[in-house]
């Protein structure tokens, strides 16, 4: 096989290894190594990539200039529509959006378009860069509620176009799920803080310790002088699966177990005061990236034997198809088509996970096949910590301290697809706040989205 | 950051931190919470408010010493900043004119309760206040609470002050006639009190204090089962009908990270920590 029909592997850590660490798992190209697979790309006419990207990056254009050496250049070009891209090329599913829509992929692998916009990021995050020209300001004031991926692109966009932009975070830290959800070894934190320094040198101010809807009301910000709010709160509370056992001590949300772990270093403790239970035998369940980070920190925690329960087969997993990769290379125990019945307890704690076969019958509203118990099937696993990875539901404070601002019947707001509209004038919404739990790239595209709408709608249409 | 302008040592393991916080005291309502951050290294805890005073902007915390970030904060002295005072969080206590309200508090308790009955006695209730401790000296916020209450019973284990017994004694004498029972203070005190007022069929609010992380509904930590369904402390209470409450299930959650917490201890004093007040 020709060079030019395989993508360029990236570095890793060896898995044996990182599995003992927190340390980042990919280690990005070199520059040689960049190279390579750029050389792949075959700068087609009418590009297919980019309509598979939610923000619209310019791939080939942004490959040329890496090819060309201009590697600041690149970083820039894909800056002008991506606010987080070191974020981005760690952990966008793109398997499912640009490399699935790329040419070669036909007939092929696909260009490792991931790959090379992290190192098109990286390379600047390590050597700098200019300063944007700051635009004239329009003197007018937008709040954004949440520092997460929807509420970070929004800012940056409407800052680019001079609006003053506060944003409003509830946790001491910004970044949203970046910094509580997803985990050291995939995504540093250092990466999200430059990213975050960036965009506060486009003049944006964020406040911690700001919970909405708690703190202040949307509408008290529109008295302080705000003209326009973006709601971009994220997950809410974790969803459970309703069977015997769930409350027993050592059964984690997911949400729970990586916030511990990552946005308050339980993995240090003591030296950090935050603890987590450092179980031995682990199930996570559910077949996400969520569960995927959970189990992978299950082991990087200590634990000896980790099982990921999941209720349909391999094939209709939603997590990235690296994160898959990479958690079987560490020793993951996948228990596909099962499904937990109840949790065991001994005297309050985890003892144990009773589980059911499970088999596939016709597709359901999802279009997957539905799983169904295989009746007599069930079976015991000994596990000392059990985490609940199975999706999250909408967070009630804002819409409960909003008068006249609509939400589905599932309790998430509800905000126009193209624009983040509600039914309130001048506030916007985007994010799993909106969708329910989805992607980082998803929710940028909604901040994205709502930031035009935003920036219009303070332009043209307000009153 | 969060400057602490008063402290007050309630007992030796007991204090009161008065911090500035404009905003948090503007929108504060008695039986809110907030969730404290120490310092950099620290674990975000939620803590009552003993009082809210919106014309100065402050509130004033109360805690006890019972692990790490409480001994920390027991060292932190007029003028240091706390690093993160996160609220007010979850739902206030539902005030209305009811009639007879029977505050009880279990041990520090009585803090939290104080601005809680200002507000009944504002609405216009019969405020009777029951406080109990193991002795006399163990006593916190008897006079403030005392001030907004119509009639003080106090109860000790060991009769060094007042009744000698425990609350749900003294609650016998004033349960007649009340419209409201509301206990706070440790789960066993508070799931006795429920034991007691459920026979008479007198309402009753408890207010629960599972563990927490982010507090803002975010996380699940704090779940807790009340009337056979889960329900999450930070967003649905802390304030719950206490005779539908599973204390078991609490007590044993809350005892989660005994063993952490006694470690967390360790560590810090052998790196010349201060030593543990209790």
């Amino acid at each position: 096989m020709s060079d030019k029909l395989t993508r360029t592997p990236m570095l890793e850590q060896d898995a044996a290894e990182r599995i003992t660490n927190f340390d980042e798992v990919a280690l990005g190209y070199t520059e040689e190594l960049m190279l390579k697979e750029a050389s792949r790309c075959l700068h087609c006419k009418e590009p297919t990539c980019v309509d598979g990207c939610p923000v619209s990056v310019p791939i080939k254009e942004f490959i040329a200039l890496l090819k060309a050496g201009d590697y600041a250049g690149a970083a820039a070009k894909i800056k002008e529509k991506n606010a987080l891209p070191a974020v981005c090329g760690r952990v966008c599913p793109q398997e499912s959006q640009c490399e699935k829509v790329c040419v070669l992929a036909k007939k092929q692998a696909p260009v490792a378009i991931g790959r090379l916009e992290r190192f098109a990021a990286d390379f600047e995050l390590a050597n700098g860069f200019e300063e944007p020209a700051k635009p004239a300001p329009t003197g007018k004031k937008v709040a954004i509620i949440g520092s997460g991926p929807a509420g970070l692109t929004a800012a940056a966009d409407l800052a680019k176009r001079g609006h003053a932009v506060t944003v409003f975070e509830a946790l001491h830290k910004p970044g949203g799920v970046l910094v509580y959800g997803i985990p050291e070894f995939r995504l540093p934190k250092r990466i999200v803080e430059a990213e975050v320094e960036n965009i506060e040198g486009l003049g944006v101010e964020i406040r911690f310790d700001s919970v909405a809807g708690r703190l202040f009301t949307i509408d008290g910000l529109f008295e302080e002088g705000f003209e326009a709010v973006f709601i971009g709160t994220g997950a809410g509370l974790p969803m459970f699966m309703g069977i015997p056992g769930e409350n027993l001590n050592g059964v984690y949300s997911a949400n729970e177990y990586l916030t511990r772990t990552n946005l308050m270093k339980a993995y240090l403790f003591p030296e950090y005061d935050t603890p987590i239970k450092r179980a031995k035998r682990v199930a996570v369940v559910g077949g996400g990236n969520v569960a995927m980070d959970s189990a992978r920190t299950a082991l990087r925690l200590g634990a000896e034997k980790v099982y990921l329960i999941y209720r349909r087969s391999e094939a209709e997993m939603p997590a990235r198809k690296e994160e898959l990769d990479h958690a079987k290379e560490e020793g993951i125990d996948f228990r596909f088509l099962t499904n937990p019945k109840q949790v065991l307890g001994e005297e309050g704690w985890v003892a144990g996970l009773e589980c059911v076969a499970m088999e596939l019958g016709e597709p359901d509203e999802s279009g997957r096949r539905r799983p169904i118990e295989v009746p007599g099937s069930e079976f015991t696993i000994e596990v000392d910590a059990v985490i609940m990875a199975i999706g999250t539901k909408a967070n009630p404070i804002v819409p409960t301290t909003t008068p006249g601002l609509d939400v589905t019947s599932r309790g998430y707001i509800a905000a126009n697809e193209e624009t983040g509209a509600t039914s309130r004038p001048a506030v916007f919404a985007g994010g799993d706040i909106v969708t329910g739990s989805a992607t980082v790239i998803l929710a940028m595209g909604a901040g994205r989205k709502a930031a035009d709408a935003i920036h219009d709608y303070l332009t043209n249409s307000k009153p | 950051m969060f400057e602490i302008l008063g402290k007050r040592v309630l007992r030796p393991d007991v204090f009161l931190a008065r911090v500035s916080a404009p905003a948090i005291a503007r929108r504060a309502k008695p039986g809110q919470f907030v969730i404290v951050r120490a310092h950099e290294q620290g674990e975000r805890i939620p803590l009552s408010l003993a009082d809210i005073d919106v014309k100065n902007g402050t509130i004033t915390l109360i805690f006890m010493v019972v692990g790490k970030t409480t001994r920390d904060l027991a060292t932190f002295d007029v003028g240091d900043e706390i690093e993160d005072v996160v609220g007010p969080l979850g739902r206030p206590t539902d005030i209305e004119r009811i009639g007879r309200v029977v505050l009880v508090g279990g041990g520090f308790g009585a803090a939290p309760l104080y601005p809680i009955g200002r507000a009944f006695k504002e609405a216009g209730n019969e405020v009777v206040a029951i406080l109990g401790a193991r002795s006399a000296d163990l006593l916190v916020y008897e006079k403030e609470l005392g001030s907004v209450s119509d009639r003080v019973l106090v109860t000790t284990d060991d009769g060094s002050k007042g009744i000698k017994g425990l609350v749900t004694d003294a609650l016998k004498e004033v349960l007649d006639g009340a419209g409201l029972v509301m206990a706070v203070g440790p789960a066993i005190m508070m799931k006795f009190i429920s034991l007691a007022t459920k026979p008479a069929g007198v309402r009753t609010i408890v207010s629960l204090n599972p563990i927490m992380v982010d507090g803002t509904g975010m996380c699940g930590a704090c779940r807790v089962s009340v009337g056979g369904e889960t329900k999450f402390g930070c967003t649905d209470g802390p304030d719950f009908d206490g005779h539908l409450v599973d204390w078991e299930l609490l007590m044993a959650r809350q005892r989660t990270y005994l063993s952490e917490e006694k470690q967390s201890l360790e560590a810090a004093c052998s790196c010349g920590g201060g030593e543990v007040v209790r």
